[in-house]
């Protein structure tokens, strides 16, 4: 466990996080949330939970962004609010 | 597959990837014992590489490699498998879910049989995971209808 | 509204940055967690289920209901959003 490392993931998906919410373009919204997802994989991998990792990466970065692009392709691409 | 998609690069690439996906899926659910894995990211890895085709190409392209028929069958087959190995457990003498028992039906001896017990068991959620993922993506990318490019 | 809303978000964050002082350390051996059933498992993986890899044995042998209620649970998932979503035209 590289503390380093660590800080500098936990400000990365901070920002992550404050962005996809504040961002009006729903695409890059849930783009946006697909990175917070991988930057929760690495850091879960470097924790050594590497089972949850990948669950994470397969799930939450992958299916879920899909699914959320598919949903979007439907919808209006800018939020109102 | 003739010229019907403009796009020569993803068509490329996406022709390219799929083998390689669906063989790291297969891997994963298999190696999940050994390695980190099993069957719920496998699946979801088996189902990506799907979803990538319908992205890419059409839906008609997927459906005329696994049907919708076939699809929602494997969804309850997958389930099935995991509750039958537990069922079939109590059939030879044990406990729901209680792999040892295998050990009478498989060439093993009781340790390595809850091995295989497990490697079933991933297999049925692999199975499962992939179709229902594949599905809840058809019906909300096409809006339940099940048709069109999605470009 | 909004000034509510935030001065909300940054109590309940306090609170949880607050209750996060009392839990262990990272690995911490002594951590209740660790002591209760972990050595059972990380000692009886191997000589019992063959299986080098600690979690898929506890997620699929020791703890197999658990999966298989998630299984149920996935299967739940894409049975209602196919009877919800899905509409059969005329053609088909």
């Amino acid at each position: 466990m590289i503390w380093q490392l660590d800080i500098l993931i936990l400000i990365l998906v901070v920002i992550c996080a404050i962005a996809s919410i504040t961002v009006k373009d729903l695409l890059s919204s849930a783009l946006l949330l697909g990175a917070y997802s991988f930057l929760m994989c690495l850091l879960w991998t470097e924790m050594g939970a590497v089972d949850v990792a990948f669950t994470e990466a397969a799930v939450g970065a992958g299916i879920s962004t899909a699914f959320f692009i598919g949903a979007i392709y439907y919808t209006t691409r800018r939020t109102k609010d | 597959m003739v010229n019907r998609y403009e796009n020569v690069l993803i068509e490329t690439v996406t022709r390219l990837l799929i083998p390689a996906m669906q063989l790291f899926g297969l891997y994963v659910i298999a190696h999940g014992h050994g390695s980190p894995g099993g069957g719920f990211q496998g699946g979801c890895i088996l189902a990506a590489s799907f979803i990538l085709m319908v992205i890419s190409y059409d839906i008609k392209e997927l459906k005329s490699r696994m049907s919708e028929n076939l699809n929602t069958i494997l969804c309850a087959i997958g389930v099935f498998i995991y509750g039958g190995t537990g069922l079939l457990c109590v059939i030879l003498g044990g406990n729901f879910l209680d792999y040892s028992v295998l050990h009478k039906i498989l060439p093993v001896d009781p340790i390595k049989a809850r091995y295989m017990g497990m490697l079933m068991v991933e297999i049925g959620v692999g199975i499962a995971v992939m179709s229902v993922m594949i599905s809840i993506f058809l019906n909300i990318a096409s809006r339940g209808e099940h048709e069109g490019a999605l470009n | 509204m909004r000034i509510i809303a935030i001065f909300a978000v940054v109590i309940t964050g306090f609170l949880l940055i607050y209750a996060t002082l009392d839990m262990p350390n990272w690995g911490d051996p002594n951590s209740p967690a660790s002591r209760h059933v972990s050595p059972r498992y990380i000692e009886g993986t191997m000589p019992e289920t063959a299986t080098p890899n600690m979690v898929t044995s506890v997620l699929a042998d020791y703890r197999g209901y658990d999966t298989l209620g998630e299984t149920t649970v996935i299967f739940t998932a894409g049975i209602v959003c196919l009877m919800l979503l899905r509409r059969v035209t005329n053609g088909q």
